[in-house]
């Protein structure tokens, strides 16, 4: 303590105890943050196979893993899976945190049961989805009972719209937080908002398109944020539901990188491609990061 | 059209089934049952023998209740060698989760403490790069700390998957006591000081007692996150301690024998209890929990 009182005390020992209490965080940050990252971005330019080695082949990693049809499916797979599930999941949180804006009774219990599944792990919402759309057992079997013989629907079976399954379960998990985290935006909204657009005679969704969602862009940016870096590392999802299957239809990139690193042995691929998803984020947050901070300095 | 959304804290409408009112309601209890649906979907079924199951359809009830598709999950069920059920990722689980929790909020209130009341030079910078570093896909960051596990000789036990949870948690609990550290009145704090407190006294007498909302709020975010956990505990721990979402998964979807989905689900819906439980037990205070780690980043 007498150190900040003292004048001039050596740098190094000002405030000693906070700096000791930092260790943690600074060997974090710095070691396994920073270095990680460094040590996995240099290594992806050599040719490590089973064990990580300096041996530089430069681009070598990155042409076989664009080469690869693995990949490339992967990189689609994220693209659909992230662009509906950006859509679909604000889309469906915005509406439904608009509806239980209204003042309505039991907002806890429709809030609650919309949450829940956020709540729960990747792998079980997986198992659950698996099992619901299990072609023999689930909706297909239920709707072909019904007198619907001919009806298909087994997304987790076919090729073509695995993807898609997958999706399903996803937003089954996810709307919730957006819903929460929208229904908190529209309770930071001014209520005179509201008053002065009744006032004016501007119908309802007038008013949520052109004034409130305006008014939220910040709820907006960091609810995008946060899903997107939730949609590049999809990979539990994607385990409990298909493991990747049928074939490699339903491979995504951290599955690629898992596999390359834990199964296949060629840790020179799962470097080129964790470093590629890290690029990707670098994309979506650099920007995000400039709006956010950059645009608070110039106001503050 | 719009009056009742408006007036905030004025009488409610008389009409109650007005057509504002039955479209508000009609939507939300669709949705509602369609996200109750699943949760259904795995009770009914766990509760089911096997040949109901391969008659019937999976959303009708089950004619004869029976609870022995539980007692196969919990301590039957064969994963690979071993057939001791889930009882074993179970306890993995807790084993990880507990002390995961406490290690990991220590370590980060008294980061978030420093960081918010003892600022030093240079904090800042090792600050910013944990929020970025919360973006980074894991991915990116797995392989080197396998070899530092395994330099350390912590590879595949439960001791180095408490710290990488540590590591990993350290970001947004940080954030979380730091905003909430720098929200306590300043005052208190330089009158701790005059009356000659030091760091940790300060902490420990002032900072900690006032704080337990905060901390609440962190053991909420951290034993879900942790529990529900499975990249980590399938890339850092051996086939013993696996906790319970990998075991989970292996049960489920493994390619020998005859698929009893029945078990599946009841072990699937063991899985998701802890979660669950803290979940409607906390009820708000895991919505502040989430907002808080989501908004503020």
């Amino acid at each position: 303590m007498a150190d900040t009182r003292n004048g001039r005390p050596s740098q190094v020992f000002r405030n000693i105890n906070s700096k000791v209490a930092s260790i943690p965080m600074v060997l974090t940050a710095s070691v396994v943050f920073v270095g990680g990252t460094v040590w996995t971005v240099i290594h992806s330019f050599t040719n490590s196979k089973l064990l990580p080695r300096l041996n530089f082949v430069g681009l070598d990693q990155y042409e076989r893993l664009w080469g690869s049809n693995k990949w490339l499916i992967s990189i689609e797979n994220l693209f659909i899976y992230g662009v509906l599930s950006l859509i679909f999941s604000l889309v469906i949180g915005f509406v439904l945190a608009a509806l239980l804006d209204q003042k309505i009774r039991f907002e806890d219990t429709f809030r609650t049961i919309f949450l829940y599944p956020f709540a729960l792990s990747f792998i079980v919402t997986g198992l659950v989805w698996q099992w619901i759309l299990n072609p023999d057992f689930g909706v297909q079997a239920v709707v072909r009972g019904l007198g619907w013989e001919s009806f298909a629907f087994d997304p987790l079976y076919n090729q073509d719209i695995v993807i898609y399954g997958i999706l399903i379960a996803g937003l089954w998990q996810g709307t919730g937080l957006v819903m929460c985290l929208m229904l908190a935006g529209l309770r930071g909204i001014d209520e005179d908002i509201w008053k002065a657009s009744r006032v004016d005679g501007i119908p309802m969704w007038k008013t949520y398109l052109f004034i409130v969602i305006p008014m939220m862009r910040p709820v907006f940016v960091t609810t995008l944020v946060i899903i997107a870096s939730g949609i590049v590392r999809v990979y539990d999802l994607v385990v409990a539901q298909t493991s990747g299957g049928p074939g490699i239809a339903s491979e995504v990139p951290a599955k690629y990188v898992y596999d390359a690193m834990f199964l296949s042995q060629n840790l020179g691929q799962g470097f080129a491609a964790s470093t590629m998803m890290l690029v990707t984020v670098l994309i979506v947050i650099v920007p995000w990061a400039y709006l956010e901070f950059g645009r608070r300095r110039h106001r503050g | 059209m719009r009056v009742s959304a408006s007036e905030a804290w004025g009488p409610r409408p008389r009409r109650a089934l007005s057509r504002r009112n039955i479209i508000i309601y009609g939507t939300l209890t669709v949705v509602a049952l369609y996200y109750l649906l699943p949760l259904y979907v795995m009770i009914v079924t766990s509760l089911k023998g096997m040949p109901e199951i391969r008659m019937g359809n999976i959303f009708s009830p089950p004619m004869e209740i029976t609870f022995e598709p539980w007692v196969k999950a919990w301590a039957t069920a064969c994963t690979g060698l071993n057939c001791e059920g889930l009882s074993r990722g179970f306890w993995n689980s807790v084993r990880i989760t507990v002390p995961s929790v406490i290690i990991s909020i220590l370590i980060a209130s008294v980061n978030g403490y420093a960081l918010a009341n003892w600022r030093f030079r240079g904090a800042d910078i090792f600050f910013t790069i944990l929020i970025v570093g919360a973006f980074i896909p894991y991915q990116v960051m797995i392989y080197p700390i396998v070899i530092i596990l395994r330099e350390m000789g912590l590879y595949g036990t439960l001791t180095g998957l408490v710290m990488v949870h540590t590591i990993f948690g350290m970001p947004i609990l940080t954030l979380l006591f730091r905003n909430y550290f720098a929200s306590v009145p300043e005052e208190l704090f330089k009158a701790a000081r005059v009356d000659g407190a030091g760091f940790w006294a300060i902490y420990f007498k002032i900072m900690l007692p006032m704080s337990l909302p905060i901390f609440v709020v962190a053991v909420i975010l951290q034993i879900t996150g942790i529990w529900n956990d499975f990249l980590f505990g399938v890339v850092y721990t051996k086939p013993d301690v696996y906790p319970m979402t990998v075991q989970l998964n292996n049960i489920v979807n493994s390619v020998q024998g005859v698929k009893e989905y029945n078990v599946n689900m009841a072990a699937t819906l063991l899985t998701g209890l802890v979660p669950l439980i803290v979940y409607f037990i906390s009820g708000k205070l895991f919505v502040r929990g989430i907002a808080a780690g989501a908004v503020k980043g």
